[in-house]
């Protein structure tokens, strides 16, 4: 993968193929580090699959025999000087919590870092993806942010789902738009 | 900036519509993004028939969902387009210009793109 906002996108996926209802996606500039967080409620992982994630032979899917994803980022970040710790919790019991969280560190200016890339058309796939889950997007470099909560669209949006091209198309504009904020000096 | 008034414009516009909705049947495009398909390239597949299908009017009748990996890594893009009558073909390596190919003469037009199926790529 060549950018980084396509790591994103599918580790983000992970949550959603886990049954989130609520994501939160959050990067963090510092310095030389990028913090990338995920959160979710989702089905959670037994120990023993957590102990196995970092396996590239450990997947829970049908389809194919090697799950590659969560290998493919801690290579990135331990490539770039950074790490991934996950933790995760499933529901013991009715109405017990469950989720996973992902925080992984990388080095933003390393050679081997890529282009951050597409964020903006990571965050509307995920959204047209999943358009029943509600996604908290926060960017922050600094003093400066880029926001997007689907919970604040659809009270705006009613029943009107999200996977309308109109609304994907205002989301990715709306976004872009406070990108190009963003990167004004 | 993308206003909330711009996004309470389009909830007006879009209400009267939706009753019609649907009522064609539909016929259903499925992009495989899972880890292979994202690695080669099914982000801008899948916008490009968000889009397309949009800027076409079509969105009544057609709809574009994801799905995640769909088994044939080597191929990927992949495709898969269900027509009502349960007819499915399997569009492998794709691009977002070939996306817009398939749209104009699969989806409009009502015949496959031979070329970029899975029995073309075999053979
Ligand atoms: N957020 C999550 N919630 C629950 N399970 C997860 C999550 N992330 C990863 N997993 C589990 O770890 C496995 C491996 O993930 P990954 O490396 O991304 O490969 P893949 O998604 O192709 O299976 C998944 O199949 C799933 O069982
Ligand atoms: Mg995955």
């Amino acid at each position: 993968m060549d950018e980084f906002s396509l790591y994103v996108l599918d580790i983000v996926n992970n949550s959603t193929r886990a049954g989130a209802r609520n994501i939160r996606i959050f990067l963090r500039e510092e310095g030389d580090d990028l913090y990338f967080t995920v959160e979710d409620d989702g089905c959670g992982m037994s120990e023993e699959q957590l102990a196995r994630l970092r396996d590239p032979f450990f997947t829970t899917r049908k389809t194919r025999k090697v799950g590659l994803g969560v290998p493919f980022l801690v290579m990135l970040a331990e490539m770039t000087g950074g790490w991934v710790k996950i933790a995760s919790k499933q529901a013991a019991g009715e109405g017990e919590d469950h989720g996973t969280k992902l925080e992984a560190k990388f080095g933003l200016h390393h050679v081997d870092f890529l282009p951050l890339g597409d964020l903006c058309g990571t965050v509307t796939t995920l959204i047209q993806g999943a358009p029943d889950t509600d996604f908290l997007y926060l960017h922050t470099r600094g003093e400066k942010q880029v926001r997007l909560d689907t919970k604040e669209l659809r009270q705006v949006l009613g029943d009107l789902s999200l996977a309308e091209p109109e609304v994907l198309a205002w989301i990715r504009e709306n976004l872009a738009e406070q990108y190009e904020q963003m990167n004004q000096v | 900036m993308k206003s909330i008034e711009e996004l309470m414009a389009i909830k007006a516009k879009m209400q009267d519509k939706m009753s019609v909705r649907k009522a064609e049947g539909e016929t259903r495009i499925v992009v495989g993004m899972a880890t292979c398909g994202i690695a080669a390239g099914a982000r801008p597949v899948l916008n490009a028939f968000v889009e397309d299908i949009a800027a076409e009017g079509l969105t009544d009748r057609v709809t574009v969902t994801q799905t995640g990996c769909i088994g044939i890594c080597q191929y990927e893009p992949v495709v898969e387009v269900f027509e009502k009558d349960g007819q499915k073909t399997t569009y492998v390596k794709m691009t977002a210009e070939k996306a817009k190919e398939v749209v104009e003469k699969h989806i409009k037009g009502g015949k496959p793109v031979v070329e970029y199926t899975i029995g073309a790529a075999k053979l």
